[in-house]
């Protein structure tokens, strides 16, 4: 890439700014990076909070009424956390982005509004009474309250990936001119909103949600555990999280090989992308790749890969059944997405994928055999992955937006052309600097507010002899000490 | 199926574009009103230097802030819904006053619920700048961007920042009064002066405002703010403000609080005025070239219509729960 067309001297006099479109660029991809693991939290969360929710109000058994408390407050606080930042997410559609808001406004518009409508304001009202209201309202009113909030989130991520599929694989609309310029008119609501890659994305979001939550609850209660071997609530946790996982990690594998074939179909150029696929012709899968020169990590294609692969299937994938079937290469595009970050985003979320089902079974052994708290190992290596559901999500996403380029609503229209005209690089790079700093402080509070649940957590457990060492893995550490 | 349900070509009235332009500025009043008390009681809480004040307040506002804020959102989606361009223009051509709202909210958001997690001092304070700071920052932006859309005007314009000045007073008025009508005599004859005070400024600074707009013809507003239904408007702000000091002062403050949340609804009535039909003045766009198409207008009408009212609802029920005294130890939970 050319590196003055990447960095446009705004005034040479005293700062260097990035170009409008790629400080927007980067700071949408910035915020939606630290919004999106809130708003999983939220959807994975929901239905682990209801349940405990129900059996604390049903059963009144003391390790119910903890699991609730302690979820529901790391609900609350990933809630407060994803509201504060889904707010500049919708606004950077217009002071970024405001060509896209008005191409797309008829299309985008109406699930967003229904987003908010349906489902923000049922999470927001009724978290409240969840939170403040538990001596104010009956039992009944309480668990209701509980699962309103969760369908809020399941809801509100259903219309959010009703526009991010329209966006993906557009239908129903026509372009007409208004006002000078070229716009989207819906034609069919049913086609705009059940696009092609709607389920897909739905069932794969919901679900990767689901898992990211499962880690995150299996290493806290494995923490715990590991620190208060007796602590029954949390032993109920963990054994909760693997059997959520059990499930969860193996449909994702299953779900998400379906998915790749529909991405082949409908978005060819993505496909080539993620698996760093040149020439039209034959498609092999690759299943590991290991760069075998520096070029591989910035440029990966088949002559600087160790790759070990299965000849012809991914022809064989991506049509369903035919080893010689032809899969379009990215020699055919005269603008291609940045395929490194692509391939190898792909190829981290694949792997953790089945590292996840790995942990699933290996949890599920143990608990068959009854010894699930007694292993040290497999507490550790829960604790070790329990932010590992995010970099799954994260890669995840970042195959289907940096996939899609250099289109913001495929074949329709360009993420270079949806920028704002009358954005400087100026103001573009400092909002961008803006948001790096809040948000890093944003996300070091967050980590802060579990650390100290956590804490606050093991005090009220009481003081035991701890059985395990010091440990310095992705959760904090909390000494008998604090 | 969707075309026997929905009319394809035509608006379900006639007026519906019409229509439309109210519900989202009825969305934007509903935002005014609720996050407005909110950041007064964000501001009211530089005035409370004890403790057990302080949690007081923030009892008042955890529950419901949330909530609030979420108006912000109904209001911006229903615009881009209805009126993109107004809603892209809006946001792109303000583009640093808007980032810096959003940014000032969520200082204003996260101050209260990180300061629970800590008891140390230094904590405590920081986590209070964010919410003040937060709450001052965010009406006082939001009421400039609002200046510079209806007016035309550039940020540092007497116009703009008379509208940000005047947000930041309304919010005041209405934080004193919702605080004062949750029922602790000591803390509304405490609150009582700021709420007077506040009163006061939003009217004279309404009054230097529209002055200005007369004299300057800012945005080409002159000839509305000269019009019988704003004059109507403004006339009923000063009778809405005048009878709240009354009220205020002979302590009845739940009707205090009545005519205090109608100065936001009235300002709100004014900038409905301003922008009809010019919804966006600065490039002369009007309501009926702004609007989506009949299907997608339609549509958000029969699927989205009814869920606000259903939104009205529920509102009524958190408020229901949480209305009454309040306590620093908040709800319980």
């Amino acid at each position: 890439m050319n590196p003055t067309a990447l960095f446009g001297a705004v005034d040479p006099g005293w700062a260097v700014a990035l170009s409008p479109e790629l400080a927007s660029r980067a700071q949408f991809g910035w915020t939606i990076s630290v919004h999106i693991i809130f708003a999983s939290l939220s959807i994975g969360l929901a239905p682990f909070m209801v349940y405990f929710t129900y059996k604390d109000v049903r059963t009144d058994e003391e390790r119910f009424a903890r699991l609730r408390s302690f979820w529901v407050k790391v609900f609350a606080a990933g809630f407060v956390m994803g509201t504060v930042t889904g707010i500049p997410m919708s606004f950077q559609f217009g002071t970024n982005f405001p060509q896209f808001s008005e191409v797309a406004g008829e299309l985008i518009g109406g699930p967003l509004a229904f987003e908010a409508k349906m489902a923000f304001f049922l999470e927001a009202v009724f978290l409240g009474v969840l939170l403040y209201g538990r001596e104010r309202v009956g039992d009944r009113t309480y668990v209701l309250s509980s699962a309103l909030v969760g369908f809020g989130a399941w809801l509100s991520g259903f219309w959010i990936l009703v526009v991010n599929a329209w966006m993906q694989t557009p239908r129903g609309y026509e372009m007409i001119s208004r006002n000078g310029m070229e716009v989207a008119r819906l034609t069919d609501p049913i086609a705009a909103f059940f696009t092609p890659r709607m389920t897909w994305m739905y069932v794969h979001m919901i679900n990767a949600s689901v898992i990211s939550v499962a880690l995150l609850v299996a290493g806290v209660s494995a923490y715990i555990v590991w620190k208060r071997r007796d602590a029954e609530a949390w032993n109920t946790a963990l054994r909760l999280a693997v059997v959520i996982l059990l499930v969860s990690a193996p449909l994702q594998a299953v779900h998400g090989d379906a998915y790749a074939r529909h991405v082949e179909d409908t978005q060819p150029q993505k496909f080539a992308a993620m698996e760093g696929h040149y020439e039209t012709g034959q498609a092999d899968l690759h299943l590991f790749a290991i760069p075998t020169s520096p070029d591989a990590i910035t440029d990966p294609r088949a002559e600087n890969l160790f790759t070990v692969s299965l000849p012809n299937f991914g022809s064989f994938l991506a049509s369903g059944g035919d080893f010689d079937a032809e899969v379009i290469g990215l020699n055919e595009y005269e603008e291609n997405p940045p395929v490194a970050l692509v391939f190898w985003s792909f190829r981290v979320m694949v792997g953790l994928g089945f590292l996840f089902i790995g942990l699933a079974l290996w949890g599920g052994y143990l608990a068959f055999r009854g010894r699930l708290s007694d292993s040290d190992r497999y507490l550790r290596a829960m604790i070790a992955a329990s932010p590992l559901g995010y970099a799954a999500l994260l890669t995840g996403w970042y195959v289907t937006e940096i996939g899609r380029q250099p289109w913001v609503i495929q074949d329709e229209l360009k993420t270079s052309e949806a920028v704002s005209s009358t954005l400087t690089g100026a103001e573009a790079t400092l909002t961008l600097i803006g948001f790096v700093v809040v948000y890093v402080g944003l996300v070091a509070t967050a980590l802060y507010v579990l650390k100290w649940l956590i804490r606050e957590e093991l005090r009220t457990l009481g003081r035991e002899p701890s059985t395990g060492d010091r440990w310095y893995g992705p959760l904090p550490g909390v000494s008998d000490d604090d | 199926m969707t075309e026997s349900v929905i009319p394809v070509d035509a608006y379900l009235v006639a007026s519906l574009p019409e229509v439309w332009f109210g519900v989202v500025m009825f969305a934007l009043g509903m935002y005014l009103v609720l996050d407005g008390f909110d950041f007064g009681i964000g501001l009211l809480y530089a005035t409370r230097n004890t403790e057990h004040e302080r949690e007081t307040l923030l009892s008042a506002f955890g529950p419901v802030w949330d909530a609030n804020e979420v108006w912000l959102v109904a209001f911006g989606t229903m615009l881009l819904a209805a009126f993109p361009r107004v809603y892209s223009r809006l946001l792109a051509d303000h583009y640093l006053l808007a980032i810096g709202f959003v940014l000032a909210l969520l200082f204003r958001g996260l101050g209260p619920e990180l300061r629970e997690q800590r008891s140390d001092e230094q904590w405590k304070r920081y986590c209070d700048y964010s919410f003040i700071g937060g709450s001052f920052s965010a009406p006082l932006l939001f009421g400039t961007l609002a200046g510079r859309w209806v007016f035309d005007a550039a940020t540092l314009s007497l116009p703009a920042v008379l509208t940000g000045v005047g947000l930041v007073a309304v919010s005041v008025v209405t934080g004193a009064a919702f605080l004062a009508a949750k029922g602790d005599p000591a803390l509304a004859s405490d609150l009582r002066p700021y709420g007077i005070g506040a009163t006061l400024a939003y009217l004279g600074g309404v009054v230097a405002l529209l002055t200005t707009v007369v004299l300057t013809d800012a945005g080409g507003a002159a000839d509305t703010v000269r019009s019988l239904p704003a004059v109507a408007v403004v006339g009923s702000s000063a009778i809405a403000g005048a009878g709240g000091i009354a009220l205020a002062r002979r302590g009845a403050y739940r009707a205090w609080l009545a005519s205090a949340l109608a100065l936001p609804a009235l300002l709100t009535a004014l900038i409905a005025l301003l922008l009809y039909p010019t919804v966006y003045p600065p490039t002369g766009l009007t309501l009926r070239a702004a609007v989506v198409s009949p299907l997608a207008l339609n549509l958000v009408t029969v699927l989205g219509l009814p869920v606000l009212l259903l939104v009205l609802g529920y509102f009524t029920y958190l408020y229901r729960v949480f209305s009454g005294p309040i306590d620093a130890e908040g709800y319980g939970s």
